[in-house]
């Protein structure tokens, strides 16, 4: 039986706003398989965002949901985890609102270890605006601001998440659209903050500036260039040149996680009245 | 039985004041002159299962309690200049979403970094103006410690009342001076609880103005789900661009305030019944007003003082009927001239209105303000 993904759309509110030939529409396909597999409650499950294209998500999905402002996804949904440790928080969004703008919320949620999980589709631009460089944007590719190509160093974004100090950190990407939900499924079990990059495309403002000639052309290359970790093991660093790993980079289940050392701040503070 | 004396700063009764008022969550960043306000609830909020954040930055404490408010909160942040620079964007956002949330903010000298240790009233304009776009704006000005505390759990009501973020603003010398404090006893002073939806979760929407202009607010966790964003929305809550749809929900997030300003705007009136020349002033300035007013009146002047306890909305009504029966208004205030353009767009030229304006860190004495009270002839 095909699987019945209205039951976690809201009625009425497609079509959504992305592209022919986004992949954030996969993602999301990946993000509802997970809350099905894992059986979420609609009522106790958060999602949350910032702004930009990936940032529209929340809106489709029937859950509580929260379209915040430009990068402050992860502060705003710090709100909501500890106002209600037993909610799933789940943040989505781009990778300028999260990188850029979102930075500072963005690595002190790492830091923090709080018990949510962040999808980040990686589409190496600003699409919503007409596709500026985003930290992301590899060196020399041209974005409608870097006309003669970009001069600054991308970020990593799952290094970036590891150096924080998040304790699950995935990678995927739209192409290998089966792996995705199994990563999100991952990260949501995981007690601490988690992070899922998902390579994902964007034909319209970066593609077509960047000399791909179709949508198959941008998936192609996300399968050429995606490595899963294992395979990765048995390969030469002349290999890997050029290579994206994926799959889990990163899982520490020691570190302490943020609710759960407060209710301990509360049990101390109750105990000194 | 005799009530609860302490001896308190302006910021420690604020932070007593979110504590009676109901207040459970709150996150803050360390800025001067303010910072007591988290250190006091950093060691009372836990003690009763209420949360403390100190987040990474002024940006991430204002959608802290947002985020917090949406799942059921009572939220508070405190700040000052700087701090409250940075968090207009989502000071808008609160406006726009509707969420009720408090904002303390302690007035130092600005503009940017400014003096951080010295006294200002120059946030006032900031309070209204500070984020973009038209929006409801509740401003309270306190000038003691027990009118700031007072004035906190006043805000949390109006907030959840009006459903829309509240700011405090007392300057710093109200702040930081101490003074006795009688704190009220429980069910004294009236709390205001959030208006919860009264339909069943299927039939639930956010803004859903058939209850009013001011629609109960479900929390995030509690049965109901709904969709929350700071894009002009329906009443369900989903963006929108419809002109019509539009124009009626930012009227009437306006409306909330502007419609009910006689239960909001309060205000003191000191021997103004005969008064000639009445000195307006609000936070700190009206204590050194009071003292103009009265020396004034030994002297054979007939001088009374308006207090401004609300800043915004602001006494259109009250300064209008005045303007109409003395023969000037004199305004001392800790900024080179905010309050002065409102009581001059309320006066109509219908009287002058002689300003004392000082942003050097310095109080306004009383001798400053008597001098400009015998100025109006």
């Amino acid at each position: 039986m095909a699987f019945d993904y209205d039951k976690w759309i809201r009625p009425g509110k497609l079509p959504h706003i992305w592209c022919p030939g986004c992949g954030h529409g996969i993602v999301m396909k990946g993000l509802i398989r997970a809350m099905e597999t894992l059986q979420l409650k609609k009522e106790e499950t958060a999602v949350v965002s910032g702004i930009g294209c990936a940032s529209r998500l929340p809106g489709y999905i029937d859950c509580c949901t929260l379209h915040t402002a430009h990068g402050r996804a992860a502060a705003f949904a710090t709100g909501v985890k500890m106002a209600r440790p037993e909610m799933n928080v789940i943040l989505v969004g781009g990778d300028g609102d999260g990188t850029a703008i979102g930075g500072n919320h963005f690595i002190h949620a790492c830091r923090r270890n709080i018990d949510m999980t962040y999808i980040i589709m990686n589409n190496y631009i600003y699409g919503m605006t007409g596709g500026q460089f985003s930290p992301c944007t590899p060196t020399g590719h041209k974005a409608s601001t870097t006309p003669y190509g970009n001069p600054d160093p991308g970020f990593d974004i799952a290094k970036l998440a590891i150096g924080a100090g998040a304790t699950f950190v995935a990678r995927g990407t739209a192409f290998h659209a089966n792996q995705i939900d199994k990563l999100i499924v991952e990260a949501i079990q995981h007690k601490g903050f988690s992070v899922v990059e998902i390579l994902d495309d964007c034909p319209t403002t970066y593609g077509r500036r960047n000399k791909f000639k179709s949508v198959i052309e941008m998936m192609n290359r996300l399968k050429e260039v995606a490595v899963p970790v294992k395979a990765a093991e048995k390969m030469t660093a002349e290999q890997l040149q050029g290579k994206v790993l994926t799959g889990v980079l990163y899982k520490d289940e020691t570190k302490p996680e943020y609710t759960v050392e407060y209710a301990k701040v509360i049990e101390r503070a109750k105990a000194s009245k | 039985m005799s009530k609860k004396v302490a001896f308190l700063q302006g910021n420690e009764a604020a932070a007593h004041g979110a504590l009676y008022a109901g207040c459970d969550f709150f996150a803050g960043y360390p800025i001067t002159p303010s910072t007591e306000v988290s250190e006091v609830l950093s060691a009372e909020l836990p003690k009763t299962g209420g949360k403390f954040l100190q987040m990474e930055d002024e940006i991430a404490a204002m959608a802290a309690i947002l985020g917090a408010s949406l799942a059921g909160a009572k939220v508070l942040t405190s700040t000052s200049g700087p701090g409250l620079s940075l968090k207009q964007e989502l000071i808008g956002y609160g406006c726009i979403a509707e969420i009720p949330c408090v904002v303390y903010n302690v007035m130092r000298g600005g503009p940017s970094t400014g003096m951080p240790t010295g006294p200002s009233q120059s946030d006032v304009m900031c309070a209204k103006w500070g984020t973009h776009g038209d929006h409801p704006a509740i401003c309270l000005v306190p000038a003691s410690v027990q009118e700031t505390y007072e004035e906190v759990i006043r805000a949390f009501n109006l907030s959840e009342k009006y459903r829309t973020p509240v700011m405090v603003m007392p300057d710093e010398i109200v702040a930081h001076m101490r003074e006795r404090i009688v704190f009220p006893e429980p069910g004294e002073i009236e709390v205001v609880p959030r208006k919860s939806p009264t339909v069943p979760p299927e039939k639930y929407k956010p803004y859903d103005t058939s209850f009013g202009d001011v629609p109960p607010l479900a929390a995030f966790g509690s049965g109901y789900k709904f969709h929350v964003t700071g894009l002009n929305k329906m009443q369900d809550g989903f963006p929108t661009t419809k002109a019509e749809i539009v124009q009626a929900e930012e009227e009437r997030q306006v409306r909330k305030v502007d419609a009910n300003i006689d239960d909001i705007v309060t205000f003191e009136e000191y021997l103004l019944d005969d008064a000639d020349v009445v000195v307006v002033a609000y936070g700190s300035t009206s204590r050194s007003a009071r003292f103009a007013v009265n020396i004034a009146r030994e002297q054979g002047i007939k001088a009374g003082m308006f207090r401004i306890k609300t800043f915004w909305p602001f006494p259109d009504k009250q300064i209008k009927a005045l303007a109409g029966k003395v023969k000037g208004i004199v305004i001392p205030e800790m900024n080179l001239g905010m309050c002065s353009l409102e009581l001059e767009r309320c006066a109509q030229g219908k009287t002058p209105v002689l300003g004392i304006f000082r942003v050097d860190g310095e109080p306004i004495n009383p001798d400053q303000i008597l001098e400009k009270i015998k100025e109006v002839k």
